[in-house]
C-alpha cells in the first residue's frame, strides 16, 4: 500500500516530514499516524490507510515534497512482500518478511506506546549535549519510543540525509519523486556550525522554518500598507466590566474584550468585503465567507487557527470557540479543519500589552489587523478633558487588493461600531 | 595444553603448590583416605602423606582455627569447609581472627590462609548442600573473596590465594565442578586477585556475574546474538576486593547493566556492583541497573521443581537481557 503527502488544505501545495512516527518494520493499525507533517503553519499527522508492517520510508525526516508525492509503503498485514521487499528482506534483520510473521493476519497491531519518547537518560543527555544534538531529531526505537544510548551514536555515526540518498535507493516513480525542495537543502542543514561561546546555536524546527518561510514570502511578494486608528471604548469597558463575573459563572471561561472585536471586525467585514479578500495569481478572491485567522502564539510557535463563519456568531460563541483553539493550540491538537481557510486575519497583539504594531499579512489574505492594548488615557471630549479607555486598531494591507481610501472607511466602520454601540448584549 | 575439568585444575594447583612450597598443607573433613566427598583432594594423602594432608574432625571451628595457629607458626594452610553450608561455626574465627590479624598487629602479623568451600546449587543438595553464603564475607575489611567460574581461572587463581599473604576464600562452584573443562595453560602460573575478565565482548547489554552465572551468561549471550543483540560479559572473579575500575568500564560500554547471582538480591554483590556503577557512571547509563538473583527464600528447596525455579538459567538471563536491550 502506498501511503502519499496528503493535501492538507486547499492552498497547500506540499509538506515536509517533522518527524516519523513509525520506522521500517514497525507495525502499524489502520488510521494510526505514521508521520508529522507540517505545511503552512499546521502540523498535520499522516494516517495510515491500512493495518501493517511499515515497510519502506522514501522521504527523509525535514525534505519537503509535494503533495501527491510516495512517502512510504506500509505492508498490508496477511499480504506476500512483494519482490523488491523480499530482497530487501534478505540483508535486513528487521525484515518485512519475517516481521509479518509475527503479525498473524487479521488481528489489531498494538497501539504504539510513546511514553518514553521525552524521558533520557543520563548517557543520552550527556551525548546530545556533548554532540550538540537536537533529539527532536533523533527517532527513538526503545521501549515506549525512547531513544536508547545507541540510537543516538547511530544518529551521530549517520546524521540522517536528504531525500535524494532515501529516495535513489528506493524504486520510485521519477515524476512524483521530483523533490520540490524549496527550503531545506541538505548541505544548509548539516553546516550548522559549532557554538562558539558568544552565542548558542537553536537549530530552528521544522514548524518555525515554516514561519521563517512564510513570513519572508508574505513580505517579499505582498506591498504592505499600515495605517492606525484608535477608538474610544469606554462604553465596552464598562459593559464588559458589569458583566464579566457573571459570565464567568454562567460560561466557565473569561469574557475578555477580544471576542467583542473579533465581533464587530466580523461585521464590518461583511460591510467592505473588499477587506475580506486575497491576491491569488493574477486574480483578487473576494471571498463570500467571514473565517477570521486568529494568531496565537506559546513559547515555541505561532499558530493561526480559523473561527469559521465569525460573523453568524454570538460574541459568547466567539468567546467559546476562541477557548476551544487557544487550548488545542497549547496542546498541539489543532486539526487541518481547524486551520484552514481564513480570510481574514485578527492579531490580539493587546494581551501582551502592546498599544503599537505593524503585523505581517497572512498570506494570501488582503488585511490583517491588531488590536492593541485598552487602556485608560486622557481625551478631549467636547473640548474638555476626560478620562476615556482607549484602544488603537492596526491595519496592515496588501497594496495589490486595497487602497488606504477602503482601508480607512472599514476602519472608520469598526470604529464607529465600537464607540456607538449601547447595548452590546445585542451582540 | 591440558584440557582438564573445573574439579581437576583445582586438584592441580593444590598439588603443584604443595609440590612446590613444603609449608603447603590441607585440611578438612574427608580430604585425606577419601579424597574429599567431591574428590578435589584424590590422590593428595598418597603423593605428600599424611603429615600434610589432613583429616579433621566435623568441627570447622576447628579447622580454620587450627589453620591461623598453622600459619601463624609459618605454614600455609589451605582449609576446605565440604560444604559452605557448614562454615557457620567457623565465622567468628574467620571475621574474629584471620580478618583482623594484620591489623591488629600493627603489621607484625598475618594470616596467609586459604578456606575453599564448594558452594551453590543446581545439584539436589537442598537446604544444607546449596547455598551461596559468599556475601557474609565480602562484607568483612581483611578478607579476599575469591569466586572463579572456569577451569583456567580456578587453577591460577588457587595458586595466588596460596601465595598471598592474607587470608582468602575460595569458593567453587559445585556445580561446575564437571560440568565445563577447558584447555588450561602449560605450566606454573597465577591469575591475580582483585582483577575481573572480559569473557565476552558486547555493545547492547552488560552483564557482570560470577561463578556459575558467567557460564549461563555466556550461554544466554550466544543464543542473543542470534537475534541481533550484542552481550558484553564480566567475569568479576574476585568478589572482595571488587575490581571496580573493570566494572565501570563494561558499564560504560553498553549503558545498561544486569548483575546476576545465584545468591538472594537484597545485600547481596550485585548490590555492590549497582552502587560503585551509580557512584562513577551516571552521566553513562541508559537504562536502570538491573539484578537478576535467587529469590528471598531462607535456603534451596528440596524439590526438584522448587530447585529448577530457584536456580538461573541461560534462558533467565536471555530474557533479563532481552528486556534491558529493548529499553
Amino acid at each position: 500500500m502506498d501511503i502519499k503527502m496528503p493535501q492538507l488544505g486547499e492552498s497547500v501545495t506540499e509538506g515536509t516530514i517533522g518527524r516519523w512516527l513509525k520506522q521500517v518494520g514497525d507495525p502499524v493499525a489502520k488510521y494510526e499516524p505514521l508521520a508529522e507533517v507540517v505545511t503552512d503553519k499546521v502540523t498535520a499527522e499522516v494516517p495510515s490507510d491500512v493495518s501493517g508492517i511499515v515497510a519502506e520510508l522514501l522521504v527523509a525526516e525535514g525534505d519537503t515534497v509535494a503533495v501527491g508525492t510516495l512517502i512510504c509503503r506500509v505492508q498490508e498485514a496477511g499480504s506476500v512482500p512483494s519482490e523488491s521487499l523480499k530482497e530487501e528482506a534478505a540483508d535486513s534483520p528487521k525484515s518485512v518478511s519475517a516481521t509479518t510473521a509475527e503479525v498473524p493476519a487479521e488481528s489489531k497491531p498494538p497501539m504504539p506506546d510513546k511514553s518514553m519518547r521525552g524521558r533520557y537518560s543520563p548517557a543520552v543527555l550527556r551525548l546530545a549535549e556533548e554532540h550538540d544534538l537536537d533529539l527532536n531529531e533523533v527517532s527513538g526505537s526503545g521501549e515506549g519510543g525512547r531513544i536508547t544510548r545507541k540510537d543516538v551514536l547511530a544518529h551521530i555515526a549517520n546524521p540522517p540525509q536528504s531525500t535524494s540518498s532515501v529516495a535513489s535507493s528506493s524504486p520510485v516513480d521519477e515524476t512524483v519523486a521530483a523533490p520540490t525542495d524549496t527550503e531545506s537543502k541538505p548541505a544548509e542543514r548539516l553546516s550548522h556550525t559549532a557554538p562558539s561561546g558568544d552565542f548558542e546555536v537553536v537549530k530552528p524546527s521544522p514548524i518555525r522554518r515554516t514561519i521563517a518561510k512564510r513570513m519572508v514570502e508574505s513580505k517579499r511578494n505582498a506591498p504592505h500598507a499600515w495605517t492606525m486608528v484608535e477608538a474610544d471604548v469606554t462604553g465596552l469597558a464598562t459593559y464588559r466590566d458589569a458583566h464579566k463575573s457573571n459570565f464567568e459563572r454562567t460560561e466557565g471561561i473569561k469574557l475578555t474584550f477580544l471576542p467583542f472585536f473579533i465581533k464587530v471586525i466580523a461585521e464590518s467585514l461583511k460591510k467592505f468585503p473588499m477587506l475580506n479578500s486575497a491576491w491569488v495569481g493574477d486574480e483578487i478572491r473576494v471571498m463570500k465567507h467571514v473565517h477570521l485567522s486568529i494568531a496565537i502564539a506559546t513559547d515555541d510557535v505561532l499558530v493561526v487557527p480559523v473561527i469559521h463563519d465569525a460573523d453568524r456568531l454570538s460574541v459568547r460563541g466567539i468567546a467559546h470557540e476562541l477557548n476551544r483553539l487557544a487550548s488545542d493550540a497549547r496542546t498541539g491538537k489543532l486539526t487541518v479543519q481547524d486551520m484552514e481557510g481564513g480570510t481574514f486575519t485578527v492579531n490580539n497583539t493587546g494581551a501582551f500589552g502592546s498599544i503599537l504594531s505593524q503585523p505581517i499579512l497572512n498570506a494570501p489574505q488582503a488585511a490583517i489587523l491588531s488590536v492593541e492594548s485598552v487602556v485608560k488615557r486622557p481625551v478631549v471630549v467636547q473640548d474638555m478633558l476626560a478620562i476615556r479607555s482607549m484602544v488603537n486598531l492596526c491595519l496592515s494591507l496588501d497594496h495589490r487588493v486595497l487602497d488606504g481610501w477602503v482601508a480607512g472607511q472599514f476602519l472608520k466602520e469598526v470604529k464607529h461600531r465600537l464607540e456607538t454601540t449601547v447595548d452590546w448584549s445585542q451582540y | 595444553m591440558a584440557v582438564r575439568q573445573f574439579i581437576e585444575a583445582i586438584h592441580d594447583a593444590l598439588a603443584e603448590e604443595m609440590k612446590r612450597d613444603d609449608r603447603v598443607f590441607v585440611l578438612g573433613e574427608d580430604v585425606g583416605v577419601r579424597g574429599g566427598v567431591f574428590r578435589v583432594t584424590a590422590g593428595l594423602i598418597e603423593q605428600f602423606g599424611e603429615e600434610r594432608v589432613l583429616d579433621t574432625p566435623l568441627a570447622e571451628s576447628a579447622i580454620v582455627g587450627v589453620s591461623i595457629g598453622a600459619a601463624a607458626r609459618g605454614l600455609r594452610p589451605v582449609a576446605e569447609i565440604q560444604f559452605a553450608d557448614f562454615i557457620m561455626p567457623a565465622v567468628n574465627q574467620i571475621l574474629s581472627e584471620a580478618a583482623r590479624m594484620r591489623y591488629r598487629s600493627n603489621g607484625d602479623w598475618s594470616c596467609p590462609i586459604v578456606i575453599r568451600a564448594p558452594f551453590g546449587g543446581g545439584v539436589h543438595g537442598a537446604l544444607y548442600h546449596s547455598q551461596s553464603v559468599e556475601t557474609l564475607f565480602t562484607h568483612f575489611p581483611g578478607l579476599k573473596v575469591v569466586v572463579p567460574s572456569s577451569p583456567a581461572d580456578a587453577k591460577g587463581l588457587l595458586v595466588s590465594a596460596i601465595r598471598d599473604p592474607d587470608p582468602v576464600l575460595f569458593f567453587e562452584h559445585k556445580r561446575l565442578y564437571r560440568l565445563i573443562k577447558e584447555e588450561i595453560p602449560e605450566g606454573e602460573y597465577s591469575v591475580p586477585i582483585g582483577s575481573a575478565k572480559v569473557r565476552r565482548e558486547g555493545d547492547d547489554v552488560t552483564v557482570i556475574a560470577y561463578g556459575l552465572a558467567v557460564q549461563f551468561a555466556l550461554e544466554a549471550a550466544a543464543k542473543l546474538s542470534e537475534e541481533g543483540i550484542s552481550t558484553h560479559v564480566l567475569d568479576l572473579r574476585t568478589l572482595r576486593p571488587l575490581d571496580e575500575h573493570a566494572i565501570w568500564e563494561s558499564a560504560r560500554k553498553t549503558g545498561k547493566v544486569l548483575v546476576v547471582h545465584e545468591d538472594n538480591k537484597v545485600c547481596g554483590v550485585g548490590a555492590e556492583v549497582s552502587a560503585t556503577i551509580a557512584e562513577h557512571c551516571l552521566f553513562d547509563l541508559d537504562a536502570p541497573i538491573q539484578r537478576l538473583c535467587g529469590p528471598e527464600v531462607p535456603a534451596m528447596p528440596f524439590s526438584s521443581v522448587l530447585e529448577k525455579e530457584y536456580m538461573l538459567s541461560a534462558d533467565k538471563i536471555a530474557n533479563a537481557i532481552r528486556t534491558l536491550a529493548r529499553y
